[in-house]
């Protein structure tokens, strides 16, 4: 079957089997390698997509689902010109990252979170944030690097 | 040596060279990789935990569509198939036998991912169930049955004698002694005594393992998660009979290591399926393959310690059982490594610690960072506690009364303590001072552990100056998130004097990297981040020479500046030199270095990994719910090359130690692994964090590698599950000698303690 939908902001048509995963769509046919697979049963968050602006997890989203949506995947984050999005910048200056496995759905996840609110609380970051886990960064450089890019963000606007 | 504020690159929080990778999903791991012509492969295991093979019937799975053919132990004749680095024991797939539920018994080779997953079922496997050793009580037991009958071969690491001749399922036996401990314990004025559990923890390295196999007539090339590509070299070429320079084992970016990594893991299984069918072969495990695969040791330790009447420590025994699981992996390491690190930071003069490895049918133990130390910091910490309580006396207080100071030796005939662990302890107490006087219902504790860092000082690197005056570092450590790439590079580019944007990482690939023993032990810094220094400076004595050469002068009438030689008015940058002597563009030279077990890393080890941490924790009394308040970390880390990377490993370590500190542990019923998912095994999130986290770096500039740096990373860890258990008591009464600290199991503590406090108060009235 056909998948037709909006990926990274590109009408993109492609075929797929039914059974089929958005993260095995993303990898396999389309190599957009950046969206990671882990757990498997959506506890890690590390294939964390959007679609229509809200984070799911592509693990176990089926590609059919998103017929129609927009999505986005790490690969869609920066702009024309290669600039960085605030959230990417961020987790560079904050160190939010150290195998780097968890990084691109902690950064759609925090992306999520600030597009909804652009200036959470501490206990909104931990709570919206606590979808996903790192092994590696004890999570405080995170909290930091999501603080950062709303900061970021907010004066931008 | 250059101090603080005098360096130019290194010392600095620069930015990590791989974050432009890693924040774009650039960044390339061995799960995004194919190969053309690639097959796939997938594995079916063993229901059984202990069980021979009768016979295995494949003709169905074969003719499945899409299958290319099916591997089992029964194809593996021509070839080693048995692996292993410390004892040979491990088949690639199961030999007429299986030793855990879980274990790889035939490979399926299939056009595609799914085709292979279906496949598997159509595989009859017929077994005859053996009676199984689920613990190392029963594989202790007199009657328990051989969990391996015949004997074994040693592996890479030589000296690691196959053990069982000392008793049946016995893996390792490592016994540590000096002074005179039972006498000592006759004439001691108080001890305590008692046993402690350490749980079976599972690293959870996201990225599951993967590798991909390509094998032809003469050359082997394998794509791997592996954290030491060397040592999967080793085990291949011995596989296959082939020689160092046919096998090429190349890792990219390394999702998680934190030792589950180590050594060989799958990569034999693929490389087998592509030498049966000719075709490149990948193999991705799940999260739920990678429960089975590897996880940590868990121990019960029996230990007592003894002091005299002033309160300084006398002497310790202990009998530490390591449960290893069906095969050794690497758990005769951490065998070794756990007697060694019961001593801890402290000088006891009388010492007899017996460790054993115990074979059973569970899955394989190995490393997981800071292994040995672990296990056995808790009941040593949590002792030293109810010590410092029988004495009367302040616990920190009472550490420092008993801690060795930078250069004495507190392990006969291994290098002398080169760290202030007084001065760290002083300082995480000093933070808690600051924070004021203990709410009700808190406890704090302080902690700290020595860890002989299993670094064994054999590293060669390479680095290549062009000449533009760029930069390129051949290292064969991996990069797994550690953040080794960006320190190697900063110091070449303090070294070579040129910009850090002008350096580049190679890394890991057998066939242009030169030997590294390992990724692991805390080492790279130290022992490559050397390497790497010393490869620098043997460039610049060659571009001494080519000057000499070009301008007619000596070699030593040059001064050296950053990035050049001057010879009066005369500057000549590394390309300048290159372009004189060599009358070309585009030119370089390699600069290399070798590193081994000689002059001032004659000594092991090479560096004392220290752990010093505290935490303040609050319990509630009504559920046993234990919600971490403070944490403090200090890295004693001679100097950071990066501190905020330095800092990272910390935190990252000390996450690792709340998560087995306070929830996870793998729970077997029966021969089952019941808990091998991500929805079941409980590891830290984002709603654990610490509600203060003070960290900091002692920078004394005490340790072997570059500008007196040394290994960090796993410190932060090895104190914290014991520094845990000490808060809990402080703010209960309650001493729980079980890990880890569940609400359940604090409950149940504080239901025992108010018991026996209303026995007392009974007895008393």
């Amino acid at each position: 079957m056909k998948l037709e939908f909006v990926l990274n902001g590109k009408a993109t048509s492609v075929a797929i089997e039914h059974r089929e995963t958005l993260a095995e769509t993303l990898r396999n046919r389309l190599r957009l390698t950046g969206t990671k697979i882990s757990c498997e049963a959506e506890v890690c968050g590390a294939c964390t997509v959007l679609v229509d602006g809200l984070p799911v997890s592509a693990c176990t989203y089926l590609a059919y689902e998103a017929r129609g949506r927009k999505v986005v995947t790490i690969e869609g984050l920066e702009d024309e010109s290669g600039k960085l999005h605030p959230v990417q910048q961020a987790f560079i200056d904050e160190f939010a990252f150290q195998c780097g496995f968890c990084t691109p759905g902690m950064i759609l996840a925090a992306k999520a979170l600030l597009d909804e609110t652009p200036n959470p609380s501490e206990p909104e970051i931990l709570a919206h944030m606590d979808g996903n886990l790192c092994r590696c960064t004890g999570y405080l450089p995170i909290v930091k690097a999501v603080r950062r890019a709303a900061a970021g963000m907010r004066d931008e606007r | 040596m250059k101090k603080p504020g005098e360096f130019r690159v290194v010392n600095h929080s620069v930015p990590r060279e791989d974050g432009q990778a890693k924040v774009t999903g650039r960044a390339i791991y061995a799960s995004d990789l194919t190969v053309e012509n690639m097959a796939w492969a997938k594995i079916l295991r063993s229901p059984f935990g202990h069980a021979k093979i009768r016979s295995i019937d494949a003709s169905a799975a074969k003719s499945h569509p899409g299958v290319i053919d099916v591997i089992t132990g029964a194809d593996l004749a021509g070839i080693d198939p048995y692996y292993g680095h410390a004892v040979k024991d491990h088949p690639i797939l199961a030999i007429h036998r299986v030793r855990f539920a879980g274990e790889p018994v035939a490979a399926v080779v299939a056009e595609d991912e799914l085709s292979a997953e279906e496949a598997l079922e159509l595989i009859e496997v017929d077994y005859d169930e053996l009676a199984s050793v689920m613990d190392v009580d029963a594989a202790l037991a007199e009657t328990a049955p051989l969990i391996h009958e015949q004997s074994y071969r040693e592996g890479a690491f030589r000296g690691f004698k196959d053990g069982r001749q000392a008793s049946g399922n016995v893996c390792q036996y490592v016994h540590v002694q000096w002074g005179d401990a039972k006498s000592a314990f006759e004439s001691a004025a108080h001890t305590v005594e008692g046993e402690f559990f350490f749980p079976m923890a599972y690293a959870y390295a996201m990225e599951p393992y993967v590798a991909i196999a390509t094998y032809t007539k003469n050359n082997l090339t394998v794509y791997s998660s592996a954290q030491h590509p060397f040592m999967v070299r080793h085990d291949l070429a011995e596989i296959f009979g082939m020689s160092l320079n046919a096998v090429r084992v190349i890792v990219p970016y390394v999702g998680g290591g934190y030792g589950s990594k180590s050594y060989t893991k799958i990569e034999p299984i693929p490389a087998v399926c592509s030498w049966k069918t000719g075709r490149p072969v990948k193999l991705q495990l799940s999260v739920e393959e990678a429960f089975l695969t590897t996880r940590g040791d868990d121990a019960r330790v029996r230990i007592r310690t003894a002091c005299d009447r002033a309160g300084k420590l006398l002497a310790r025994e202990a009998t530490i059982h390591l449960n290893t699981g069906a095969y050794a992996e690497n758990s005769p390491l951490v065998c070794a490594k756990a007697a060694n690190r019961i001593i801890g930071p402290y000088l006891i003069p009388n010492v007899d610690i017996h460790c054993y490895a115990v074979y059973t049918n569970t899955v394989p133990a190995s490393s997981y960072r800071g292994f040995g130390s672990t296990q056995v910091t808790f009941p040593a910490e949590s002792q030293l506690e109810e010590m410092a309580e029988k004495l009367g006396r302040d616990p920190l207080e009472f550490r420092l009364a008993n801690l060795a100071e930078r250069g004495q030796t507190i392990y006969p005939g291994l290098r002398p303590i080169d760290a202030d662990v007084p001065g760290d302890l002083r300082h995480v107490a000093s933070v808690f001072e600051k924070a004021g006087p203990l709410r009700p219902g808190f406890g704090r504790a302080v902690g700290c552990s020595a860890s002989d860092a299993g670094s064994h000082p054999v590293t060669s690197a390479m680095i290549q100056v062009y000449s533009d005056n760029s930069v390129s570092v051949l290292s064969g450590s991996t990069e797994m998130g550690q953040g080794s790439h960006t320190v190697l590079a900063q110091i070449a580019a303090e070294e070579m004097g040129v910009p850090l944007d002008k350096v580049r990482l190679v890394s890991a690939d057998t066939a242009i990297t030169p030997f590294e023993r390992s990724t692991g032990a805390s080492r790279t810094t130290t022992l490559m981040g050397r390497a790497v220094l010393e490869a620098c400076r043997e460039a610049i004595a060659q571009f001494r020479t080519m000057a000499a050469d070009s301008l007619g002068c000596k070699p030593e009438d040059f001064i050296e500046e950053p990035g050049a030689l001057r010879l009066g008015d005369t500057r000549l940058t590394w390309g300048d030199i290159l372009v004189k002597f060599f009358h070309h563009r585009d030119t370089s030279i390699v600069g290399r270095a070798y590193l081994r077990q000689t002059g001032d890393l004659k000594m092991l080890p090479p560096f004392w990994e220290i752990g010093v941490v505290g935490v303040e924790v609050e319990v509630d009394q009504e559920t046993g719910k234990i919600r971490l308040d403070k944490l403090v970390t200090v890295g004693d880390v001679g100097l950071a090359i990066n501190p905020a990377a330095a800092e990272g490993q910390d935190l990252g370590a000390a996450t690792m130690g709340i998560g087995i500190g306070l929830f996870e542990e793998l729970i077997y019923d029966g021969q089952q692994l019941t808990n091998g998912t991500l929805l079941e095994y409980r590891v830290p999130r984002f709603e654990d964090l610490a509600q203060e986290i003070h960290m900091s770096l002692a920078q004394n500039q005490d340790g072997a590698g570059p500008y007196g740096a040394k290994g960090g990373g796993e410190g932060s860890l090895n104190p914290i599950p014991a520094c845990l258990a000490n808060a809990v008591y402080r703010a209960t009464g309650a001493r729980i000698r079980r890990l880890p600290l569940t609400p359940e199991r604090v409950w149940r503590a504080l239901r025992e303690r108010d018991t026996e406090r209303t026995l007392e108060l009974k007895q008393g009235g």
